[in-house]
């Protein structure tokens, strides 16, 4: 697993990525209320805002974490956002990404820095 | 921002575990561990603990307060009879609104409750211009609400004669936590109380109350969804001094007598505005919308009559979801010709037009004991 500054998860699974949000961002965000996912197909570029959700509190924007295209999109949490406080690290990832370029991978923590950053 | 006043219940929240922020120049619980969504929920199912002691108490004493009072809100204040309250309204020259507050009759004079971000301006415009009364700002006093549909049951093990209030009764009642001012009205469309206490006892009338399997720490989070779910306005939000009370359809806060053609007809600041648009309509209108997907209109999102082009009809006030109705819910401001129950409108959310129906308020049923 790598992790983001901006809360982000990233997990290899075969050629493509998971990408979903720590249980931290889950629990700073509060109860999510909506989220909008991509479309699958999409070409997506680094930092681009790709995914928005919202808990009760306000709106934040989920920002692309590699270059590539979306190749599937979990849409259960669409449907129960609630699913995103219940177990983000798991069953609620957002999407899976087809890598175009992986070098921004090396500037991501590992679990061990990641722990250190959100302290 | 200077220094953040803290009430008499800081200690608690924060033993608590609630979520600290600044609120109206307060340090105030945003959510407590349970969470905004289980807080909300649980107030409507059982009863949620409110700290309102940001919000001014003040009281008003003079041979005629009443009739002093009527000169600076649009409200028969004269025809409130002891022991009870009334929604009122502070209004400026241009018909704008100043603030909203709570008035109640107690007999010899009159108990205000206003909110905590307009109290400063609210005392200096009564001490000017209310020069025939004596004004006591209460400020050893912390006042808090008890909501939900086992309210009652809660309050009536610590002052039995509670329970015998109607919405909308004021009475003094004496505790163990001494003489507590009680008025059963609220800010959550639910049954309930609101309750001053001294500032001595407050934190142990709370924990009295936090003690009991009903009662839960409600936040401002879960408040405010709360109140929306009741189509009730927040200050600074809905209305402001850039609205009218027609505007905002608060008309039913303007009692008849106050009125065109009323015995006390005017005589309150703005009413040449007022009047007319009780006579003439206003051109915009506060209503309830509905979005009819799940992403939630927040305050500031622009409106429009179609899905596409035109110039904006309006603007949402407050927006959130609701966890009862289980979906968004907002109110805003929308040009008359828009404002009847069932038109479609637009809210443009990051770029995109999304539809939301124009409906009634509350949008869930209030359950006020009548």
């Amino acid at each position: 697993m790598k992790y983001t500054e901006e809360h982000e998860w990233l997990r290899e699974e075969g050629d493509v990525m998971v990408v979903g949000i720590t249980a931290h961002a889950a629990e700073q965000l509060g109860d999510v209320v909506f989220v909008e996912l991509p479309e699958v197909g999409d070409t997506i570029s680094k930092d681009d805002e790709v995914v928005v959700i919202e808990s009760v509190k306000a709106a934040s924007d989920i920002l692309a974490p590699l270059d590539g295209e979306i190749v599937e999109v979990n849409s259960a949490i669409e449907d129960e956002p609630g699913k995103v406080n219940d177990d983000p690290e798991g069953e609620a990832w957002f999407f899976k990404l087809k890598v175009s370029d992986a070098s921004p991978l090396d500037d991501y923590m590992d679990e061990a820095a990641y722990k250190a950053f959100i302290g | 921002m200077g220094e953040l006043y803290r009430t008499e219940l800081y200690d608690l929240h924060v033993a608590l575990g609630a979520k600290m922020v600044p609120f109206a120049g307060y340090e105030m619980p945003v959510q407590y561990p349970m969470g905004v969504m289980k807080e909300h929920l649980h107030c409507r199912e059982a009863a949620g603990l409110f700290d309102v002691s940001h919000m001014g108490q003040v009281i008003l004493r003079g041979a005629d307060a009443a009739g002093a009072l009527e000169r600076l809100v649009p409200v028969s204040i004269k025809a409130l009879a002891e022991g009870r309250q009334r929604y009122a309204l502070f209004t400026n020259e241009d018909g704008g609104i100043l603030d909203d507050l709570m008035v109640a009759n107690r007999g010899d004079h009159l108990f205000l409750v206003v909110n905590a971000a307009c109290k400063d301006a609210d005392i200096a415009h009564m001490r000017a211009n209310l020069t025939d009364c004596e004004i006591e700002v209460i400020e050893d006093r912390a006042l808090l609400a008890l909501q939900g549909p086992d309210a009652e049951t809660a309050l009536a093990r610590i002052a039995p004669d509670v329970a015998d209030m109607i919405f909308m009764d004021v009475a003094v009642v004496a505790s163990d936590f001494g003489e507590l001012w009680v008025s059963r009205s609220g800010y959550t469309g639910e049954d309930g109380y609101e309750v001053s206490v001294e500032a001595a006892q407050a934190e142990a009338f709370a924990k009295a109350l936090l003690a009991m399997d009903e009662v839960a720490p409600i936040g401002l989070g879960a408040r405010d969804s709360l109140r929306l779910e009741a189509g009730l306005c927040l200050y600074g939000n809905d209305i402001d001094t850039s609205t009218s009370p027609v505007e905002a359809a608060l008309e039913w806060a303007v009692q008849k007598v106050r009125r065109t053609g009323g015995a006390r007809e005017g005589g309150f600041p703005g009413a040449r505005r007022i009047l007319a648009e009780f006579r003439n309509g206003a051109s915009r209108r506060r209503v309830g919308l509905l979005p009819e997907g799940r992403a939630p209109m927040r305050a500031g999102t622009m409106l429009f009559a179609g899905a596409e082009g035109g110039t904006p009809i309006g603007e949402v006030t407050s927006g959130a979801f609701g966890p009862t109705i289980e979906g968004p819910l907002s109110m805003g401001y929308v040009t008359t010709a828009q404002a009847t129950i069932g038109t479609t409108v637009y809210g443009e959310v990051r770029g995109k037009r999304l539809p939301a129906k124009v409906a009634d308020m509350p949008f869930r049923p209030s359950t006020y004991k009548r």
